[in-house]
């Protein structure tokens, strides 16, 4: 699966601006699935299977991203975010336009009197090597991502879009390793997430599934100083059970954890006091389903370099399917 | 080309002397109803007072197309009587407080002339005039002997249109000017699509009636109609302004991002590239926070492809609006230009 990751971590395609990505992973799932569509807002929708209950499968295929809102007199590009940046990871970062061009984020408060004060992001800005706004490759509303390799550390795999290209990953890979299923399976890349999980307000909406289950990162708990989390990287999938706004149904809890025990794949029980996924808006979308959400735990999220555990990766495909292979009795 | 001559200007003045402030869109829906219904194909109210007025055009594919522009205006509510006349209220809509002292106000569907008052200077210790007066401090007064006025009845700015050469000077051209522009769009509608017009309700308390209209219409694609903020002045230290959000006399604004909707690709190129061939200027409304009834549609159902436009106008949510006359030409041109060009092939074309 590393090759695979690389190659998702290394495609661009911010929130709405998910064309990119979307080629990528049709061209990995089209001898695995029966059906395929793209709906109004982009997502890409493969159906596996039929009978049974019918479930979707989301994973978010776009990442977050910085647009253009001003070129000033001296070529440097004023930019609003696409989905939560933390700025103090933003200076110095490198990005890549969707139509090419290329950059360097810099900021303002770097005099001698401001340099320990930490600029928000309306006060940084995108240095394209431009110097008016006439020789600027980039003018209002183009679209840039964060750009960073894949570096393969091993057990340990460090990516920029990790969140959610890994997740991305998981889903091709169950696709392609999923004999049969008894199940009508949607799996469904999402666009949109970092934005308030749009697309899949629509694409659950337009599948109207039974059981929903939203394959995400998480935040840990395991580095120096960070806010306390029980779910740490390399200690196994992480089983949501509550975000801020989404409660996972317990009935897909248990049958998670059934399952995660049965086959001996180690698992974590996930309490999120941060952020939120797909699963939220599929659980109240039409007359609503059960929702749950598998969760890879990531270090350093909404970074341009987001970190993985590989295990974790490969026991989240073995959980998903054990789940998806058997009947399913809730 | 569609111009705004005398008719246009008319009714675009009664449109903002009207009162409809959000949740009681009555008056405004009576103006529309008016004006579009020998032209209608289907007219209907919903359940929320959403005006939808359907024109079908001729010939095969046609597309269905939602226009949205909202009918309310931000505005008050009266919550409390705390003696004769004098009331206690709340802001419905986004208000700046800094921006009501001492200014006039009609209260109810009467119009009944009221003030919003506050302490003045004789009696206000100088170190209160850095500090800003809190609504929850601010009375509306209507004077005695008003026995119609009460809890529960809305207030807006008593503000009269006003014609200032090639500007206009108003209330509630946010988004009156999206009303006028969808009216003149119905009765000059293109053959080519079946133009599903929406005046919807609540837009200012959270894109409420658009998000009902867009279920009901079902449409293949929408545009919301709106006005929007420019704060295109001069920085005070003459430093750069780098932002204004649109300017004045650059024309339609095209919205890419704003803080409720990633607009449709597909819509952001074809209204760029009819500006373009057209020679209709247009401009690109700053990404950032903010949002218009395309918030809502876009996620209905199972997604609509949907964009927004609009027509740039300084000091909004406030007393008075100022927008020019020619970017409001401008917009009703894009967007007449626009649809007479569209073909259904705009959904094949990669998101």
């Amino acid at each position: 699966m590393k090759p695979l990751i690389k190659k998702l971590t290394e495609t661009f395609s911010p929130s709405g601006y998910e064309n990119a990505i979307r080629e990528v992973i049709t061209d990995e799932i089209k001898d695995f699935a029966d059906e395929i569509r793209v709906d109004a807002l982009g997502n890409l929708i493969a159906r596996k299977g039929s009978g049974g209950k019918k479930i979707m499968i989301a994973a978010h295929m776009d990442e977050i991203g910085l647009i253009v809102n001003h070129v000033d007199e001296k070529g440097f590009a004023r930019f609003s975010p696409l989905g939560t940046f933390l700025p103090h990871t933003l200076v110095g970062a490198r990005v890549r336009f969707l139509n090419g061009a290329y950059g360097v984020v810099g900021a303002e408060y770097l005099k001698k009197e401001t340099q320990t004060k930490l600029a928000p992001l309306d006060k940084m800005f995108i240095d394209t090597g431009a110097t008016s706004p006439k020789d600027s490759p980039v003018k209002i509303g183009d679209v840039a991502a964060l750009e960073r390799p894949f570096h393969d550390l091993g057990k340990r795999l460090i990516a920029k879009s990790m969140d959610n290209r890994v997740s991305v990953a998981v889903l091709i890979e169950t696709m392609r390793k999923l004999k049969t299923t008894a199940h009508e399976v949607y799996f469904v890349f999402t666009t949109q997430e970092e934005v308030q999980v749009r697309g899949a307000i629509t694409s659950a909406f337009g599948i109207a599934p039974e059981i929903g289950i939203a394959i995400d990162i998480c935040p840990v708990g395991d580095t120096p100083d960070s806010a306390k989390k029980e779910v740490s990287l390399g200690k196994g999938v992480s089983i949501k059970i509550k975000d801020p706004l989404m409660i996972a149904d317990p009935r897909i809890v248990t049958w998670m954890i059934k399952a995660a025990e049965k086959a001996n794949i180690p698992y974590q029980r996930e309490v999120s006091t941060l952020g939120s996924t797909d699963a939220r808006a599929i659980q109240v979308a039409g007359a609503g389903a059960m929702v749950g959400g598998i969760s890879i735990p990531c270090r350093y999220v909404h970074s341009p370099s987001e970190m993985v555990d590989y295990d974790d990766v490969q026991n989240t495909v073995k959980l998903l399917i054990t789940l998806l292979e058997k009947k399913i009795e809730l | 080309m569609l111009k705004i001559r005398k008719p246009q200007l008319n009714l675009l003045e009664k449109l903002t002397n009207a009162t409809a402030v959000s949740g009681d869109e009555g008056a405004i829906r009576k103006i529309v109803r008016v004006e579009v219904e020998n032209i209608a194909d289907e007219i209907k109210t919903d359940a929320m007072g959403n005006l939808l007025v359907t024109k079908r055009g001729k010939g095969r594919n046609r597309l269905k197309i939602m226009l949205a522009a909202h009918m309310d205006e931000i505005g008050f509510m009266l919550v409390n009587k705390e003696s004769d006349g004098f009331f206690q209220f709340a802001p419905l809509g986004g208000m700046d407080p800094r921006q009501l002292a001492g200014k006039p106000v009609w209260v109810g569907r009467e119009k009944v002339p009221g003030v919003i008052g506050a302490a003045p200077i004789h009696l206000v210790s100088p170190g209160q005039y850095n500090s800003t007066i809190p609504i929850a401090s601010l009375r509306i007064d209507v004077g005695l002997g008003k026995p119609n006025v009460k809890v529960g009845d809305r207030a807006t700015f008593a503000t009269k249109f006003l014609r200032m050469g090639d500007s206009i000077r108003a209330k509630a051209l946010d988004d009156r000017l999206g009303v006028a522009i969808l009216i003149e769009l119905l009765k000059n509608a293109p053959a080519n699509i079946d133009l599903l017009a929406a005046f919807t309700v609540q837009e200012e308390l959270g894109l409420r009636g658009a998000k009902v209209a867009a279920h009901a219409l079902d449409p293949d694609l929408a545009l919301a109609i709106d006005s929007t903020p420019a704060l295109d002045f001069p920085v005070h230290d003459g430093s750069e302004n780098i932002r204004y959000n649109t300017k004045l006399g650059a024309g339609p604004a095209i919205y890419t991002v704003d803080g409720r909707t990633l607009s449709d690709p597909r819509i952001i190129r074809w209204l760029s590239e009819t500006g373009d061939a057209k020679k209709i200027p247009y401009q690109y409304r700053q990404p950032g926070s903010g949002g218009t009834d395309a918030g809502s549609i876009h996620i209905s159902r199972a997604g609509i492809p949907t964009g927004s436009v609009s027509v740039p106008g300084r000091y909004a949510h406030s007393a008075m609006g100022l927008c020019r006359i020619k970017d409001w030409e401008n917009t009703l041109n894009l967007l007449h230009a626009a649809l007479s060009d569209l073909s259904p092939d705009i959904l094949k074309e990669a998101r």
